[in-house]
């Protein structure tokens, strides 16, 4: 199982690490680089504020390593570093202007509906080599609100599990799949009708 | 028993994840199979995961990683130097 042997792995590298050998960090975060970044993205919409919530998230984690206990993946910590680096910085600029009330909205049985269509023909992913697309794309999960938003990249971008989902946001599992439903229902409803425009001429019932 | 579509749209991505309780599962597969505005809702929605899950999305700004390593490397070489000074 390669994901054990990861794990065993940094293990190794980070016992390293903290023993001295500091340059091993290198190689630690390699794998995370990408997913780091694109977390901090997804929060700040700036590529030069996100590279810069990147780096001093890879410094945190080198300098808080030896409070990193493995109960956690690795990259779940990092995770977790990145997604408090991006909230701090966004209080400091306050472009957070409030937290929508969370808790109470989760179990409050209000719909999302999709946007509905009597057909769909499935979009390629060559079709990402243009540009147009891809910018649909981004702007769509940039438009979710936030507390969507960081459920949708956890889990559907970051490819972590539900529970590594919950873990990180310190919330629970039922808290994970109804944001998640609500976040992916979202997206669906604002690209669906986009993206079937640009697919094909075919029909398209816009009732809802 | 037969469920109305917005019943079965509540359960769209609980069907992606497959956490579907297998009496509900059931339920909205059978409305699946002949509901094709439904059906439509689950293939789009699955296409869009599938898009936006692409590396090709978000992309990395040109020298983000060399920047990043140098960064990184003053600090490594900063606790080095902390870690030899020490007795």
């Amino acid at each position: 199982m390669p994901e054990i042997d990861e794990s065993r792995n940094e293990a190794e590298m980070i016992a390293a690490i903290l023993a001295g050998e500091s340059q091993r960090f290198h190689d630690l975060i390699r794998p995370y680089e990408r997913s780091v970044y694109v977390m901090a993205l997804s929060f700040v919409h700036d590529e030069f504020d996100a590279e810069e919530i990147a780096q001093e998230a890879f410094l945190k984690a080198f300098r808080n390593l030896a409070s990193f206990r493995g109960e956690a993946k690795f990259g779940t910590w990092l995770i977790s570093i990145t997604l408090n680096e991006a909230r701090s910085r966004l209080r400091r600029k306050k472009l957070i202007k409030m937290e929508p009330l969370e808790a109470s909205n989760d179990d409050d049985g209000s719909h999302v509906s999709p946007a509905l269509l009597r057909d769909w023909k499935e979009i390629p992913s060559e079709a990402l080599e243009r540009s147009e697309m891809r910018s649909l794309l981004q702007k769509a999960v940039e438009g979710l609100p936030p507390i969507y938003r960081e459920i949708f990249v956890l889990r559907d971008i970051e490819e972590l599990s539900i529970a590594e989902t919950a873990d990180v946001l310190q919330i629970t599992v039922a808290s994970v799949k109804v944001r998640l439903h609500r976040a992916r229902v979202a997206l669906q409803k604002t690209l669906a009708p986009q993206l079937k425009q640009i697919n094909s001429k075919g029909r398209w019932f816009p009732w809802s | 028993m037969v469920i109305e579509c917005k019943h079965v749209w509540e359960h769209i991505s609980g069907y992606l994840d497959g956490t579907l309780e297998p009496e509900v599962l059931r339920m909205v597969q059978e409305h699946l199979e002949h509901c094709e505005i439904c059906s439509a809702i689950l293939d789009s929605t699955r296409n869009i995961l599938i898009l936006t899950a692409d590396e090709r999305v978000f992309e990395l700004p040109l020298g983000y990683s060399d920047r990043l390593h140098a960064r990184l490397d003053e600090e490594l070489k900063s606790a080095e130097a902390v870690v030899r000074k020490a007795p």
